[in-house]
C-alpha cells in the first residue's frame, strides 16, 4: 500500500495475467500456477518486498474485524438489529453490543428501520458470519448530515496518504466527515459546504486512477468555496 | 443442422458465404463496464450477434436453500429478447435457455474463486439482443468479462467460440446459415492459462479427425478472443485515465 503512490507507472492487470515468473511470492489477490504468480482480480500490480499482488479496482466490501463501518438498519429482531453494511452477508448487531440497556423485545425503541449507525466489525469467522458492535468510543447512531456511497476500493483514495486527502476535505469544506471502510461516507456541515464536500468525494471516486488528485480536488473546492487565504496555508 | 439448402456454404476456393476462410472467426467487438447500475457488465458483438451481460454480487443467496455453506454459487440467467431472432421469440425461459444458463454457470464456476464467499451467490444475467448463431459462446465471453469487471476473484477469464462442419468442411465460428444447414456445431470454452476445457457440446456428426481439427482450431481462436477480452478490460481504465488527464489541459 505504501509503495503505491511512489511508483510512476501503474500496470493494470486482469485475472489470469502473469504477475511474476521469477520466484516472488503471491501477495493479495494472487495465486500460483506452474511456478508463476498470476492475478485473480482486475486491478493494479503491486510489488511489496518479495511478494507481488494486486490492488483491486472494483469489488465488493469484505468485512475484516476491527473495521469501522457505517451501516443502515434493515431489520429488527427481539434481541438484535440487522444492519446493511454493504457486504455480501447480513451483519447482526446484538443488544449486548449497544451502549444502552435494552429489554428483550424492546429493540425498536432504540434503533428503528433506516437508522444509520457507526459500527465496528467485532469478528468475522471462516464461514463469514459477521458480528458488529457499537460499544466503543465514537461509535453511535448518526443523525443529520448526508450519506454518500462509494466503491470500497476507493476508500484509501478518500483518506489519502497518511490522511492528507480527508484532512484537506475537512478543513476546506468545514464539514464533519466520517469514512466507513465499507465505502459509506457521512458528511455533515452547512448546506453549501456539504454539497461541495459530497461532490469532491464523488470526484475522488471518479478520478481515483489519476495522479495529483489532492491538488485537483483542492482546485475544485477553491473554485466552489472561496477560502480565507491565511487560514489554510499550512495545508501543503 | 437438420435443414437442407441449395446454398453453397463453402465455394471451391474455400471461401464462405460471408467472405471468411474456414479458419477465420467473425469480427469481434468487446466493451467492458457499459452499465452503471450493475456491479460489472460487458457488451459483446460477434458478427451479427449482440450480447449484453451484467453481474451482481457476491451477495446474499436467495432462495436460501440454494446456499452452499462452503462456497459461493454462480447463478446464470441466459435470456433471448423477443426481437433477437427474425421470427419473434416467445419471451420467457424455455428448455434451450435453461440448458444454456446451466452450462454457462458451470463453466464460470470453474474459474471463479467461489470458496472465498461461502453462502453467497454471484448472479450473471445474459441478454441476447440479436442472435446469429453462436450466442452461447458470445454470452459466456461477455459474462466472463463482466465478472472480471465486477472485481470478482477468478483464476482466469473464459473465452468461448464454436467450430463446426458445413458442406463437408470443418469451419470456425459458424454463422446462422452454416449452423442451420451444416452437419455439426461444436461450441467450446477454455481456461487459457491451462487450456482446460470448461464447456464442450456437440450437435450433429463429425468423424474423429474432423472433431480433433475443430477443437484445435477453436482452442487457437479462443486465445485470440482472450486477448480481446483482456484488452477490453484494460481499455476501460486507460479511458478513465485519459479523460482525467484530458481535462487538465
Amino acid at each position: 500500500m505504501e509503495k503505491r503512490n511512489a511508483r510512476p507507472t501503474r500496470e493494470i492487470v486482469v485475472p489470469g495475467d502473469v504477475l511474476d515468473g521469477t520466484g516472488m511470492k503471491p501477495g493479495e489477490n494472487a495465486y500460483v500456477l506452474d511456478g508463476k504468480v498470476r492475478a485473480s482480480v482486475m486491478g493494479v500490480r503491486n510489488v511489496f518486498q518479495n511478494t507481488v499482488g494486486v490492488i483491486p479496482l472494483r469489488g465488493c466490501y469484505m468485512p475484516v474485524s476491527g473495521d469501522t463501518v457505517i451501516g443502515v438498519i434493515v431489520d429488527i429482531g427481539p434481541s438484535n438489529w440487522m444492519v446493511d453494511i454493504c457486504a455480501p452477508y447480513p451483519a447482526p448487531l446484538h443488544v449486548n453490543e449497544v451502549p444502552w440497556k435494552v429489554e428483550f423485545g424492546d429493540t425498536s425503541r432504540y434503533l428503528g428501520m433506516g437508522n444509520v449507525v457507526l459500527l465496528k466489525v467485532l469478528s468475522v469467522d471462516e464461514s463469514k458470519k459477521i458480528n458488529v458492535t457499537m460499544k466503543d468510543s465514537g461509535l453511535r447512531r448518526i443523525e443529520g448530515g448526508r450519506l454518500v456511497k462509494i466503491s470500497h476500493s476507493k476508500v484509501s483514495r478518500i483518506i489519502g496518504k497518511s490522511g492528507s486527502m480527508i484532512s484537506m476535505l475537512k478543513n476546506m469544506t468545514d464539514c464533519r466527515i466520517t469514512v466507513g471502510q465499507n465505502g459509506m461516507i457521512w458528511i455533515d456541515g452547512e448546506d453549501e459546504n456539504a454539497e461541495v464536500a459530497v461532490q469532491a468525494v464523488k470526484m475522488v471516486e471518479a478520478q481515483a486512477q489519476a495522479g495529483n488528485l489532492t491538488d485537483r480536488v483542492r482546485e475544485f473546492i477553491e473554485s466552489r468555496l472561496p477560502q480565507d487565504e491565511d487560514e489554510y496555508d499550512e495545508e501543503d | 443442422m437438420s435443414g437442407h439448402t441449395d446454398m453453397v456454404l463453402v465455394d471451391e476456393k474455400g471461401m464462405r458465404i460471408d467472405g471468411r476462410t474456414a479458419e477465420q472467426h467473425r469480427p469481434i467487438k468487446i466493451e467492458a463496464g457499459v452499465l452503471n447500475n450493475a456491479d460489472g457488465s460487458a457488451y459483446v458483438e460477434i458478427g451479427k450477434n449482440k450480447v449484453l451481460a451484467a453481474v451482481y454480487g457476491p451477495r446474499e443467496c436467495h432462495p436460501r436453500h440454494l446456499q452452499d455453506p462452503t462456497k459461493a454459487i454462480v447463478q446464470c440467467k441466459y435470456n433471448m429478447q423477443a426481437f433477437s431472432v427474425s421470427d419473434r421469440k416467445r419471451p420467457g425461459p424455455d428448455r434451450r435457455s435453461i440448458e444454456i444458463s446451466k452450462i454457462i454457470s458451470e463453466a464460470l464456476e470453474k474459474v471463479v474463486l467461489t470458496e472465498l464467499y461461502p453462502r453467497a451467490s454471484i448472479d450473471v444475467y445474459i441478454e441476447i439482443l440479436q442472435a446469429n448463431a453462436g450466442t452461447r459462446c458470445a454470452g459466456l465471453t461477455a459474462a466472463s468479462v463482466a465478472l472480471a469487471d465486477a472485481g470478482i476473484p477468478m483464476r482466469d477469464i473464459v473465452p468461448a467460440i464454436a467450430a463446426g462442419k458445413a458442406d463437408g468442411h470443418v469451419l470456425l465460428d459458424l454463422n446462422k446459415e452454416e449452423d442451420n444447414f451444416g452437419q455439426a456445431d461444436v461450441p467450446i470454452a477454455i481456461v487459457p492459462s491451462t487450456d482446460e476445457i470448461v464447456l464442450l457440446q456437440m450437435d450433429g456428426n463429425m468423424t474423429r479427425e474432423e472433431f480433433d481439427h475443430a477443437i484445435e482450431m477453436a482452442v487457437g481462436a479462443c486465445h485470440e478472443v482472450y486477448d480481446l477480452q483482456k484488452d477490453a478490460l484494460k481499455r476501460r481504465y486507460s479511458k478513465v485515465q485519459k479523460e482525467v488527464s484530458g481535462d487538465e489541459q
